[in-house]
């Protein structure tokens, strides 16, 4: 479980955060949504220790990160998988170098242990024939698999997305949606996706929180954003007018 | 005062990269790959430039010796001065500035814009120690690339000042071995080692703390190269005057 209390940022003159406090709960998909400009990214990177907020304190299972040593933070870290807005795989590396990185990197497995491990999380993601191939050579789709992969081949506590589906066509976007709400629900991971995506949070919206400049506006889950009178998050969730007709469906069913 | 608070984040970023080390078995192949992309990858230009660039010297020595009181082995002589005082390590330097630099802040850069840096700290990884130390360490064999130079400079001097008649091949070796001072090749291989390191780190700072798209990545290559040319050619006056002043 991941609680954030009270935590704000800025950047020079501007405020990007302001007091923004939630809980996310583990072995489920917990989505931040709002607007561009709303926060969200930086709020994911202040989740992930790459920013560091003025006030307020971040706790992973009961370990708060501002208080802990260069090592444990260390520690920590490596207990987070990140799954980037444009994947953030190394150019130089295959597929396959990808994701054997982190264990390259921070265990002593044998180059045969390595390669197992990479075989089986990258058929986890449902990626079987690439292991060769240089992220250049796939496709979009296929390069969030990897990063997923990455992501997870280290076991993971903690699993964060930054807009996951984002430039994926629909069909691929509710696929990866999918396979990370599984992911989570399989190895009991805390996910955080932070998204825009209206379907995912039909999709796979357990927890939701919805940032509006530097704040947070509203939080419930998928089933209580339909029923919610938060102008500000209907305006936002049902901005597009099929959206708007779903949302009247489900009303008039629910009378 | 922006720039003072630059220097400031150059020094503070030196620091980070030793701190925190790869394990060995990664960093030894990343050494090995920026040997090969910083070093032997530049041999082809260095040897290209350094040859005519000699025989340059040596033709424009011979047709300023209008004087007939002066001895034709002079031009050996200028043309082994020039090559190993300062053609070799300043002026390659400056074209490694270009072409190592530029490469450097580039792919630092790139990185940066395509969130490969923040993956690599999201991991726990020390990413300038990753990223910016095996150059430092490539760099290390670039007073070899040097060495190459200068052969090859008074090389092309030889072959331009005998072949275009200016003097004969004896005349030349005499030059060359005219007062030779040894401490010239200490003082070129001491300038050399530091702005190898300038070369890699100038422009790994500038790649690393870039902001923005890819047409700040070429913005940030343009001004590394300027700032990396720029040291060079300070540091090369301090150490003239520290080493032969």
């Amino acid at each position: 479980m991941i609680e954030v209390d009270h935590i704000s940022k800025s950047f020079g003159d501007s405020q990007v955060l302001k007091g923004v406090s939630a809980t996310f709960e583990t072995g489920k998909t917990n989505l931040i949504i709002g607007q561009s400009g709303s926060g969200k990214t930086v709020f994911l990177k202040c989740l992930l220790g790459l920013f560091v907020p003025e006030e307020g304190t971040i706790s992973y299972d009961g370990k708060v990160y501002s208080e802990l040593s260069g090592d444990e933070k260390r520690d920590l870290r490596q207990e987070m998988g990140m799954v980037f807005q444009g994947s953030a795989l190394f150019d130089s590396m295959t597929v396959a170098g990808n994701v054997k990185f982190p264990l390259e990197m921070f265990t002593r497995q044998s180059p045969s242990e390595m390669q197992d491990r990479v075989d089986f999380v990258l058929k986890r993601v449902n990626l079987t024939d690439a292991h060769e191939k240089f992220p250049s050579e796939i496709s979009g789709g296929m390069q969030k698999r990897v990063a997923i992969a990455r992501a997870i081949v280290m076991n993971p506590k903690y699993l964060f997305c930054d807009e996951p589906n984002s430039g994926l066509d629909p069909k691929t976007a509710i696929l990866i949606d999918n396979l990370i709400h599984e992911i989570t629900m399989e190895y009991d991971i805390t996910t955080v996706i932070n998204t825009h995506d209206m379907n995912s949070v039909m999709e796979i919206g357990e927890k939701i929180v919805f940032l509006k400049d530097g704040l947070k506006e509203w939080e419930g889950t998928k089933d209580e954003i339909f029923k919610t009178d938060n102008q500000a998050v209907t305006n936002f969730v049902y901005s597009s007018e099929l959206f708007k007709k779903v949302r009247q469906m489900y009303i008039e069913e629910r009378h | 005062m922006n720039h003072l608070a630059q220097i400031g984040s150059y020094f503070l970023m030196i620091r980070e990269v030793f701190k925190k080390p790869t394990k060995w078995r990664i960093m030894k192949n990343l050494i090995l790959k920026e040997i090969d992309e910083l070093i032997y990858g530049s041999l082809g230009i260095i040897i290209f430039i350094s040859f005519f660039i000699g025989a340059v010297v040596a033709i424009q020595t011979a047709l300023n010796l209008t004087n007939p009181l002066i001895p034709r082995n002079l031009i050996g002589f200028a043309t082994r001065q020039s090559v190993i005082l300062e053609f070799a390590p300043t002026f390659v330097s400056i074209i490694m500035a270009g072409k190592v630099g530029s490469y450097i802040t580039s792919s630092i850069g790139t990185m940066r814009v395509t969130e490969q840096i923040d993956a690599l700290e999201v991991m726990g990884v020390n990413s300038l120690n990753y990223l910016v130390f095996p150059k430092i360490i490539a760099m290390l064999f670039y007073p070899f690339a040097i060495a190459i130079s200068m052969y090859v400079g008074i090389f092309g001097g030889w072959l331009a000042g005998v072949f275009g008649g200016f003097l004969t091949s004896a005349d030349f070796v005499t030059g060359l071995t005219l007062d030779f001072n040894p401490f010239h090749i200490t003082y070129a291989f001491v300038k050399t080692l530091i702005f190898a390191f300038v070369i890699a780190t100038v422009p790994s700072f500038h790649g690393f703390y870039m902001q923005g798209g890819a047409l700040e990545v070429g913005k940030a290559s343009t001004t590394a190269f300027v700032w990396t040319s720029v040291v060079i050619i300070i540091l090369n006056y301090i150490l003239t005057q520290l080493l032969l002043g």
